[in-house]
C-alpha cells in the first residue's frame, strides 16, 4: 500500500491508454481520423467534429508554459508538504492544453512562454503523472 | 418575441451572511428569505406560482427543485433548479421572465441559500467533475483559487496588469461595504498595502482578493410587467439578458483572459438596446479582484487588457464616478457558497428601487449585473432598469 495522499485518477475505459503510456513514460494523446485535431482529455467522441473514430497516437512532450500559478498555500491539504509547488497550464505542441506541475526549477524561476518538455513522476506502483520540465 | 420589459423584480430579502452555519440548514435560510421577499413584494404565498432554486453546496442532493417545494408547501406550475455555479441568480431573472411571458405561471420566487460547515463540507462534499477529478485534481488544481490564479497570471503577463491595480477593485469595493451593515467585513476600509501585505495564498492572489465564504442566501420575487404595477416597490424590470458557457476546467477554456462575459453581455446589451456606457452602477460577480477586471473589460466598460488602469483611475465607490458593486461585493460582503451571485441582483434591485440607504447611488434608473460561476464557466449579464 503506498503511502501517497494526493489526489489519484481514477481511469476510465476512454483514458486508460493516457494513463498506460504515462507508465511507460510516453505522452499519447488522441488523433481524430476524419477531422485531424488532436484531443485531450480522452474523450469518446472528437470534441471538434463528433466523430467516433479516435486513434492514439505518440507525441513529441514538448510544449509551452501557457499560464501558472505558484501555491503558497496548499490547493487541497494533501498537498501541504509541496509548498510552494507550481500548478500551471501547458500548452502542447501539438495544441492541446493540460494542466500540470512545473519541477525540475525553482518556482520563481518558471515564466509564460517557457519551453518544457513532459517528464514522468511515477507517484505509486500503478500511477505515473504527466509533468513538465524546463528544456 | 422577446423578453424585454416584460417581467420586473418586485421584492427581495436577504439574510445578512454569517461566519460558520450559524445554526443554519440551507433550507431553513431558503424559508426565512422566502417568507421575507414575498411580504417585500406585497404578496401573500399563494401568489406565488412559479419556483427557481438552485443547489447548495452544504444540502446537495438529487431533485431539490421539489425538495424546496415541498419545505415551503407551494405549488407551482412551473419550477426548476438553474446550476449555473454563482451565475445562477442571475440566470433565474431572465429563465423567470421567460416563463411567464410564455404564460407558464405569473409569479416567480426566486431564491437560493446556502451554508458554510465545514465538518458537512468535509465529511460530504458535493461530487465535482468527473473528468476534473481524472486530470486536473491529481496536479493540485481543485477549486477555485488556483484557477483564477492561472487567470490573473497571464492577463498581467498579456497586458502588464499590475498587483496594485488588483488591489483597488477590494479597497474601493471595503469603502462601500462600511455602508452596509449586513456585510461581513464592513467595519473597517483596507488599503492597497494592506491587500498586498495580506498573506499571499496563489500567486499573484493574495488573502483579501479572494472571497471568504459563509452563511447565508436571497430570495426575489418576479412578475409580469402588468401586475408589477400594483407593487408596493418601483418595479424593476429585466431589459437585456445573455448568456454564454463552454467550458468547466479552466484548462479548457477558449482564452483566460477574454472570457464568455463578451457574449453574455453582447446579449444582455443588444436586447436591452443600450451601450456599457448608459450604465449608472454596475453590480459584476467578484469572487476576486481578477474577476472584476475582466468582466469590466469584456462587457465592453473599457477595452480589452485596460481594466487594470480602469479600476485604477475611477472611483468604484457608490458615490464615485464608476460605482461598482455598491454593497461591498462578496469580497467584503461575503460568500455564502451557491447563494453568493444573489447579492449583486438584489443589489442591482435594492438601488433602482431606490433604497440603497446610505450607499445610494444618485438617480440610478439603469445598472449592469453579471453572474459568474465555476472558473469563468458560466456567464450570465443583465441589464436592469426602472424606465
Amino acid at each position: 500500500m503506498s503511502d501517497y495522499k494526493k489526489p489519484l485518477p481514477r481511469p476510465t475505459t476512454a483514458s486508460l491508454p493516457f494513463w498506460q503510456a504515462a507508465k511507460q513514460h510516453e505522452l499519447q494523446l488522441q488523433r481524430c481520423t476524419q477531422c485531424g485535431a488532436h484531443v485531450f482529455y480522452p474523450r469518446e467522441v472528437c470534441p471538434e467534429c463528433l466523430a467516433s473514430d479516435l486513434q492514439w497516437v505518440k507525441v513529441s512532450g514538448k510544449g509551452t508554459v501557457y499560464s501558472y500559478t505558484i501555491a503558497q498555500a496548499p490547493t487541497h491539504p494533501a498537498f501541504v508538504e509541496d509548498v510552494p509547488y507550481i500548478v500551471a497550464i501547458v500548452e502542447l505542441a501539438e495544441g492541446p492544453h493540460v494542466t500540470t506541475n512545473i519541477t525540475g526549477c525553482k518556482p520563481n524561476e518558471v515564466k509564460i512562454g517557457m519551453p518544457v518538455v513532459a517528464t514522468f513522476d511515477d507517484v505509486t506502483p500503478e500511477v505515473t503523472l504527466v509533468k513538465f520540465r524546463p528544456v | 418575441m422577446s423578453i424585454k420589459k416584460k417581467a420586473a423584480i418586485i421584492g427581495f430579502a436577504e439574510m445578512a451572511p454569517q461566519k460558520g452555519a450559524a445554526g443554519k440548514t440551507p433550507l431553513g435560510i431558503i424559508g426565512e428569505v422566502a417568507r421575507e421577499a414575498i411580504a417585500d413584494a406585497g404578496l401573500e404565498k399563494k401568489a406565488i406560482d412559479g419556483l427557481l432554486t438552485g443547489m447548495a453546496i452544504g444540502e446537495y442532493s438529487v431533485l431539490w427543485p421539489s425538495v424546496v417545494a415541498e419545505y415551503l408547501k407551494l405549488q407551482p406550475r412551473y419550477f426548476n433548479q438553474v446550476e449555473l455555479g454563482g451565475a445562477s441568480a442571475a440566470g433565474m431573472v431572465w429563465r423567470a421572465a421567460a416563463a411567464i411571458e410564455a404564460g407558464m405561471c405569473n409569479t416567480v420566487l426566486c431564491v437560493l441559500g446556502d451554508s458554510w460547515d465545514s465538518k458537512i463540507i468535509g465529511s460530504k462534499p458535493p461530487p465535482f467533475p468527473r473528468i476534473e477529478a481524472e486530470f486536473d485534481a491529481p496536479y493540485g488544481l481543485i477549486a477555485a483559487n488556483p484557477g483564477y490564479a492561472l487567470i490573473a497570471r497571464r492577463h498581467m503577463h498579456e497586458f502588464g496588469t499590475k498587483p496594485e491595480q488588483m488591489a483597488k477593485v477590494a479597497v474601493d469595493q471595503r469603502k462601500n461595504a462600511c455602508k452596509n451593515s449586513t456585510a461581513l467585513f464592513g467595519h473597517k476600509e483596507i488599503t492597497i498595502d494592506d491587500v498586498l501585505n495580506s498573506r499571499m495564498i496563489v500567486e499573484p492572489l493574495h488573502l483579501l482578493e479572494i472571497v471568504s465564504p459563509c452563511t447565508g442566501g436571497g430570495a426575489f420575487i418576479v412578475t409580469s410587467a402588468e401586475r408589477a404595477q400594483q407593487s408596493p416597490h418601483r418595479p424593476v424590470y429585466l431589459l437585456g439578458a445573455g448568456e454564454a458557457g463552454g467550458h468547466s476546467s479552466i484548462t479548457h477554456a477558449r482564452s483566460l483572459t477574454t472570457s464568455l462575459v463578451k457574449p453574455a453581455a453582447e446579449g444582455a446589451f443588444s436586447m436591452a438596446d443600450v451601450s456599457p456606457k448608459d450604465m449608472n452602477f454596475v453590480q459584476p460577480y467578484d469572487c476576486y479582484t481578477i474577476t472584476v477586471i475582466v468582466t469590466l473589460e469584456d462587457a465592453g466598460f473599457c477595452r480589452k487588457g485596460a481594466g487594470g488602469r480602469f479600476v485604477a483611475e475611477h472611483d468604484l465607490t457608490y458615490k464615485g464616478d464608476f460605482p461598482c458593486n455598491t454593497h461591498g461585493g462578496q469580497l467584503s460582503f461575503g460568500q455564502p457558497g451557491l447563494a453568493g451571485g444573489m447579492s449583486h441582483v438584489i443589489e442591482g434591485a435594492r438601488q433602482l428601487m431606490g433604497r440603497g440607504g446610505e450607499r445610494q447611488v444618485k438617480d440610478a434608473t439603469i445598472g449592469y449585473v453579471n453572474g459568474n460561476g465555476g472558473i469563468m464557466s458560466e456567464q450570465c449579464s443583465l441589464v436592469l432598469g426602472v424606465q
